[in-house]
């Protein structure tokens, strides 16, 4: 058990140095200060996907669903869906949630439900041994693109405003305290929240250097203003190269969720009146 | 008259299936047993849509290929389906759109004149209808009134100049002394047969046939209590619905071929997670986009072997809107009661047609699983006698819940270790043995119809038993309807066959995947009726192809 007590007997396999375990300490961190602030630890349930992001599930003992790869986003709507009074969390890699399941994660935001997804952002894929990512930048080599993509590269953050998701944020796992305060900032947040975390891959894409760098903490910054937010999103292109690289909350508005809309004040999950479809049938058919 | 049908033709837009389920309804009011086959083409305006009424004091689940009346508000009607009208048989048409033989009445002045819009030549034509039927004009006004809620003067005007100018009665209607039943699609008792066994959330991403479950149930959500969600696409729809079946909510997906093949990694995915989920797959002829609008039997394959790896299934197959509700009921409570995926396999032909429905005195409840009794630590994989582990759900106090893709410990941590992955292998197949003794003993796997020990036998299954046991009881011989397909009913299929000489299997499809599943199970299949033109077999036609083959 570490400090935390949060820790499962799981053996963590991750690379030494990986960025994966900044965003496992700042997500037990969250865990601790929302349990402190109401949120009892059941009453989280968080969900991955696939790939070496998505082992997180195994390391925290809360409640959770190893998903497959993409489908993220609807492994936790499902959650949602069932039962509104869960704290419902994503950890999630580049290459799964804006590679094979993009859409979900557009159409997520856009409907706004009420999760909270954490992109485990290394810009390579990693369990797959090295190929190149949504989010790598042009000319990345990687085992599957030898002489470099040509592909430029997703701004998961510029697409995230476009899609109208209501809390759009950026963490760097070696700032796991601000990473900490992020995470619980978007699960506190009504509606979908999204922070990408700039994750180095200390075996496939070793960015630490390069973040150190380019990586500040965003101030003075108003979160409500949509224009201000996509021109600090547009800072940085997921390019090679960077003048400046912002963390931190880039916009939050409130909007009306999805689950509070359509669930009517229904727990699925301990629902007690049952219609009776007997009497249904009589009336209507 | 004891049995009869009315055709009612036009091009999309005309309100065809509007004015169906309208005669169908009235039909069913007046104590008659009702089959509405609803045919479509793939597109929102123009082409030939058609609603084939059949009315009977008997039970039937069929049509003929004869009718007594037809309808046709465009020409096409008349040039397709005339040949099909029976001696002393009436054509009623729009005069003002084209001339045909027959009874010509001028629906399109009718609407003019009442200041109506085109579509309303459907009014003029349910009043025609209803006075063909012998029907008081209050009987005829009532209907209109209460279908019509917008424009119902205007709808009622039309309806009157249409009453009075038809002739007379041609089509002789007692009240029959029958109780009149319920109407209701193959959808619409999908649907109920799970919201009887507690649905709670039902995700679909529309796709014909099966779209007409998610609009019902979206229709009433209120009144049944539950949610429906239509999400960006299929794999949304199922991933969706896995997750909120592990946080503790009954839910259900639906979709044709196409869109389940979309599933299919989730079908994987609640099988390793031990998720119990229902999967609608209502069929349309493939492969690929196929013939949207028409029905098929050709996914049985697929559906008993959709996802990777091995694992338990459980598959129903209904027949009529009674069996849809029943057997739907059924797959979702075996899904919580074993935690694995279920499916209800339907067609076109039963998911879209109306029928009577008369459950009997089969109530379909909700039946709880096997529910952890909060005692010890919690262990959501906890390997059982009998495979199948107590649920608990995200919120409880005291219980970590850890559902996983991966193969896992009891707990629910990854594992690669092989003595535990055997371990886990094992404890999934460990269900199949009480999943097997509820198939083959306590539930009623095959039906069966006709006279007990007869030579010949129709192996059949789906909607296409409605025409099988109509034929069967007229020449004398048995109907075998295996309603569930997997785990395979063996035993009880080779016992309901054990008197016949003769199998024949009957099928909406090319090849007859009923008749291979049971020659892999020692049911040799002698012959094979099929049909691939994306209709359902009619009385006449499958009569003839059965006296074919017994000579």
């Amino acid at each position: 058990m570490s400090e935390t007590g949060l820790d499962t007997y799981a053996e963590n396999t991750w690379c030494k140095g990986c960025g994966n375990f900044g965003i496992l300490s700042a997500a037990n961190a969250a865990f601790k200060t929302l349990a402190a602030e109401g949120r009892p630890l059941e009453t989280i349930a968080i969900a991955s996907g696939i790939g070496c992001s998505s082992k997180i599930v195994d390391y925290i003992d809360v409640n959770s669903f190893y998903s497959i790869h993409g489908r993220v986003p609807p492994t936790l709507t499902g959650i949602k869906l069932a039962n509104r009074g869960l704290s419902v969390i994503g950890f999630t890699g580049d290459g799964d949630a804006y590679g094979e399941g993009l859409a979900h994660v557009i159409m997520s935001a856009k409907r706004n439900i009420d999760v909270t997804v954490v992109i485990h952002n290394n810009r390579v894929y990693g369990l797959t041994t090295g190929q190149f990512t949504p989010t790598s930048p042009r000319g990345f080599r990687g085992k599957s693109t030898p002489r470099g993509s040509v592909e430029h590269p997703l701004n998961p953050l510029d697409l995230m405003l476009a899609a109208g998701a209501t809390f759009v944020a950026r963490g760097f796992s070696v700032k796991a305290d601000h990473l900490a305060d992020l995470i619980v900032q978007g699960v506190k947040h009504k509606g979908f929240a999204l922070i990408d975390v700039l994750q180095p891959c200390f075996t496939f894409f070793n960015t630490y250097k390069f973040y150190n760098e380019k990586v500040y903490e965003l101030e003075g910054h108003d979160v409500s203003d949509l224009e201000a937010a996509r021109a600090r999103a547009r800072e940085w292109d997921y390019g090679a190269e960077a003048e400046r690289i912002p963390i931190g909350l880039f916009y939050r508005v409130e909007r009306p969720t999805y689950d509070e809309e359509v669930l009517r004040g229904l727990v699925l999950a301990a629902r007690r009146e049952r219609a009776d479809i007997g009497a249904f049938i009589r009336s209507h058919m | 008259m004891e049995d009869f049908s009315i055709l009612i033709g036009g091009k999309a837009g005309d309100g065809i299936r509007q004015i169906g389920g309208l005669v169908a309804g009235l039909l069913g009011r007046l104590g008659y047993h009702v089959f509405f086959w609803d045919d479509y083409p793939s597109l929102i305006r123009g082409g030939h849509n058609f609603s084939l009424i059949r009315a009977c004091r008997c039970m039937i689940q069929a049509n003929t290929d004869s009718v007594d009346l037809i309808v046709a508000l465009n020409a096409e009607t008349v040039d397709r389906h005339k040949s099909r009208l029976k001696p002393g048989g009436t054509i009623v048409f729009d005069a003002d759109a084209f001339e045909a033989e027959g009874l010509g009445l001028n629906l399109g002045s009718m609407v003019k004149q009442a200041g109506g819009k085109p579509v309303m030549r459907n009014t003029a034509a349910f009043a025609v209808i209803g006075k063909m039927l012998g029907l008081k004009w209050e009987v005829v006004e009532k209907i209109v009134r209460d279908s019509f809620k917008k424009a119902t003067e205007i709808n009622l005007a039309i309806a009157r100049a249409a009453y009075d100018q038809a002739g007379g009665t041609t089509l002789d209607i007692e009240a029959g002394p029958a109780e009149p039943l319920p109407l209701m699609t193959g959808n619409e008792a999908i649907a109920l047969g799970a919201a009887a066994a507690g649905l709670d959330l039902y995700v679909a991403y529309p796709m014909t046939p099966a779209t007409s479950i998610l609009h019902f149930l979206a229709a009433h959500e209120e009144e049944l209590g539950l949610v429906t969600y239509h999400p960006e696409n299929e794999i949304a729809a199922a991933v969706t619905a896995i997750g909120a079946a592990y946080a503790g909510a009954r839910t259900m997906v639906g979709s044709a071929g196409g869109g389940f093949a979309l599933m299919a990694e989730a079908v994987s995915l609640a099988a390793q997670s031990e998720t119990p989920v229902v999967f609608v797959v209502s069929q349309r002829p493939g492969p690929s986009t196929g013939v949207p609008t028409y029905t098929t039997q050709g996914d049985l394959g697929f559906v008993l072997s959709a996802g990777h790896g091995e694992f338990l299934r459980f598959v129903v197959a209904p027949g009529d809107v009674n069996e849809a509700f029943e057997l739907t009921g059924l797959a979702m409570n075996m899904a919580w009661k074993y935690q694995i995926p279920a499916f209800v396999l339907t067609d076109k032909c039963l998911s879209e047609s109306t029928y009577c429905f008369d459950a009997g005195g089969a109530a379909v409840t909700r039946e709880e699983g096997l529910l952890w009794d909060g005692g010890g630590g919690y262990k959501r994989y906890l390997d059982t006698e009998g495979g199948v582990s107590p649920l608990a759900f995200p919120g409880t106090a005291g219980a970590v819940v850890k559902g996983t893709s991966y193969e896992h410990d009891e707990y629910g941590i990854t594992t690669e270790v092989a003595e535990a992955v055997t371990a886990m292998q094992e404890k999934r197949m460990k269900k199949r043995a009480g999943l097997a003794r509820d198939v083959e003993t306590d539930l009623e796997a095959v039906k069966t119809y006709g006279p007990p020990g007869s030579d010949t036998a129709i192996l059949t299954w789906g909607s296409t038993k409605g025409a099988c046991v109509e034929v069967a009881e007229a020449l004398g011989v048995g109907v075998v309807q295996p309603v569930i397909l997997e785990p395979f009913p063996a035993e009880a299929l080779r016992s309901a066959l054990a008197g016949a000489k003769k199998v024949i299997g009957v099928e909406v499809n090319v090849t007859g995947c009923l008749a291979d599943l049971a020659a892999c199970h020692g049911v040799e299949v002698a012959e094979r009726i099929l049909k691939y033109d994306g209709r359902p077999f009619t009385i006449d036609d499958l009569k003839k192809k059965v006296e074919g083959v017994i000579g």
